[in-house]
């Protein structure tokens, strides 16, 4: 009989090793699953992991790995705070696109004027936008002890309906003959987050790599950091050690808020270009694996934002050459997100054979 | 616009309708949470159960396999969220969360070749002269069958949490787990026959939207109505009857913006919309000061060696 037990301290090397097992997990069940839609599931696999980036057409779709990859980091990072303290917001699909509405608003409210000035504002009114939606969990929270789960939930379907009512109401295009959708902000060259289009490389991938250098800075040489970790390792202590709860989790609702309306405003103003009625595509829902997969470590949730924007792209890429349908790609990235939960048993216990004693 | 055109009896007979959704899959949830476990999967349950009810009734012919697969299919997928939370001791939040996220995924792809199709319609209880007196028939006597059953499991599931042995087992295990496991119960058997029932209350949910209240197939069809559920039970403090009033309660919401969409009011049909997400929020932070009814154990990972 296997019994379980558990480690003193976890175990540095499984907690390593988890990601990269349930990757492969993830690939050999992955795998099944294309094998039984009928498709070959070594050319799948090929297609998805191998092709995007050693392939022949490596050179289209490096730069795609930049642009979908950005918006997932700069989310997954905000969310990892939280998480780590045990403060759930899964609403950060609302806050990206409260974040796109905001920004793409103050930019809008300056067209065609052309001035350096304008984007830096829309970048301000997107963090803003995505901040001020995540503080009605955490207000809520830390007034009423309304659960911040459910709240920040509920919020994404109220931003899904405000960002149809904007783009059929007030930030319609006006010369758009009466088609849904606002301006393309690629138009208006004082409002666009592209650096270089051919690269893939625009200002949310380089916010991207500033959050993933603060959160580890914060996390590791900071007491705020610190007290976020001892939040969530021990919440008693931490009340002892004088952490405030209240502050603790309005900072981290702000910071994910903040960033992941950050990633709306870039994904606007950059590969996305307009507000639409089907302009989030779910960046929010994927974060929250890549934070896992990242093990809720700045440096991970690079490396994994990195991993899960390749299967979007070699999802695409499967979905045009294999026909694999997309929702294929959907029940992957969720399997991978079990496997690492059912693998991270290892890092905190371990297995014993052990024959069965009289109590 | 014209509010006159709105008939009461209908909007109360429809409610009903609107709510048993709601209802299947909070009722179910409330029995998981009264285990001690935390099961935020509720909304990839109930889609999963959308589809697979669909697909079994539509290649059958009949509403009522349908829903038997419905709830077959939603335990299935629950049973992931019990190798997760209780064999691999994983965080019933985040298990949660991947099971929503899989079951979304998974349910597109049963889907992929059931857009358009139309499920065979569902019986209506037809008792002659009671189904046809006026107000009363068409709430109390007219209704199709699974309104019922909601009712039943309502009262059921109180009966069950009240009256019986079985009922104050399961309490004991969700109050404090590790005093149950003392009194030799079986904690983690207790917990997976919950979360089990729970699944496949929440894949009847998921089916009640996808056979009869739609009916037919979309991706994501469910809408957070998984979630909502999981308010409900939260706003009903654990009580099974305060579900039902909470349930109805959404469903009178849900149904009185879609007729005030169709009279045509001067608010946008977006504003209407928004407008259950936003009274969830409401009701949430008026209740929340009910903090203490939880259980105790509630969400809290079991193991006999601690």
């Amino acid at each position: 009989m296997i019994v379980l037990e558990k480690r003193p301290q976890p175990s540095r090397a499984w907690s390593l090793a988890t990601p990269v097992l349930a990757v492969v997990a993830t690939m050999v069940f992955g795998g099944l699953l294309f094998a039984l839609l009928g498709k070959n599931p070594v050319e799948a696999i090929r297609t998805i992991f191998w092709d995007p980036l050693f392939g022949e057409f490596a050179f289209y779709y490096r730069p795609q790995l930049l642009v979908k990859g950005a918006p997932l980091v700069l989310i997954a990072i905000g969310l990892s705070l939280g998480f780590k303290a045990g403060i759930w917001n899964i609403g950060a699909e609302g806050q990206y696109i409260m974040g796109a509405i905001c920004g793409a608003a103050v930019g809008l409210a300056f067209y065609p004027l052309d001035a350096w000035y304008v984007f830096p504002l829309m970048v301000l009114g997107g963090a803003l936008g995505g901040w001020a939606w995540a503080m009605i969990p955490g207000i809520l929270k830390v007034r009423f002890g309304t659960n911040e789960i459910l709240v920040s939930l509920m919020l994404v379907y109220v931003a899904e309906q405000l960002l149809a009512s904007m783009s059929l109401g007030l930030l319609k295009n006006p010369e758009g003959f009466g088609f849904p959708g606002s301006r393309n902000l690629n138009d208006y060259p004082s409002a666009s987050s592209w650096i270089s289009q051919d690269l893939g490389m625009h200002w949310g991938v380089v916010a991207a790599f500033i959050a993933v250098i603060f959160a580890y800075v914060l996390l590791n040489r900071h007491m705020a950091g610190f007290h976020i970790r001892l939040t969530g390792d021990a919440p008693r202590a931490a009340r002892f050690a004088g952490v405030h709860p209240g502050r603790l989790i309005l900072f981290c609702l702000g910071v994910s808020g903040a960033l992941a309306g950050l990633a709306g405003l870039f994904e606007v103003a950059g590969p996305a270009g307009q507000i639409t009625i089907d302009f989030n595509t779910g960046y929010g829902f994927t974060a929250i694996i890549v934070a896992f997969l990242g093990r809720l470590h700045p440096v991970g949730i690079l490396l994994a934002g990195g991993l899960m924007a390749l299967t979007y792209i070699g999802g695409e890429a499967a979905q045009s050459q294999m026909a694999l349908p997309a929702a294929a790609i959907q029940v992957f990235q969720g399997m991978l997100l079990f496997f690492l939960l059912a693998l991270d048993l290892l890092t905190n216990y371990r297995l014993r054979l052990k024959t069965r004693e009289v109590a | 616009m014209d509010i006159s055109s709105i008939n009461p009896v209908l909007l109360i007979a429809s409610l009903m309708v609107a709510a048993t959704p709601i209802l299947l899959a909070a009722i179910g949830e409330l029995v998981v949470e009264k285990a001690g476990v935390l099961n935020l999967g509720v909304e990839g349950m109930m889609i999963t159960g959308a589809i697979a009810g669909f697909a079994a009734a539509v290649e059958t012919g009949s509403p009522f396999v349908g829903f038997v697969a419905a709830a077959a299919g939603g335990a299935a997928l629950s049973m992931l969220f019990v190798l997760l939370t209780q064999f691999a001791l994983a965080n019933h939040v985040a298990s949660g969360l991947a099971l929503t996220l899989f079951g979304l995924g998974l349910s597109a792809l049963i889907g992929q070749s059931y857009g358009g199709v139309k499920p065979p319609p569902i019986g209506k209880l037809d008792l002659g002269p009671l189904s046809d007196l006026p107000v009363i028939g068409p709430i109390l006597f007219s209704q199709d069958l699974v309104v019922y059953l909601g009712i039943a499991l309502v009262a059921a599931v109180w009966a069950l949490l009240k009256f019986t042995r079985a009922g104050l087992v399961l309490r004991a295990v969700g109050e404090s787990h590790d005093a149950a496991h003392a009194l030799g119960y079986k904690v983690v058997r207790i917990r997976i026959l919950a979360i089990l029932f729970g699944g496949a209350c929440a894949g009847l949910g998921g089916a009640y939207i996808s056979l009869v209240r739609v009916p037919q197939w979309t991706d994501g069809m469910t809408a957070g109505v998984g979630w909502i559920a999981l308010a409900l039970v939260v706003f009903a403090s654990w009580r099974p009857w305060r579900v039902l009033l909470g349930a109805y309660l959404f469903g009178g919401i849900t149904v009185l913006q879609l007729n005030l969409q169709a009279a045509g009011v001067a608010i946008p049909v977006e504003y209407l919309a928004m407008s259950p997400y936003i009274i969830t929020i409401v009701v949430l932070v008026i209740l929340s000061a009910d903090k203490n009814k939880a259980p105790a154990s509630l969400g809290r990972i079991f193991h006999a060696s601690q």
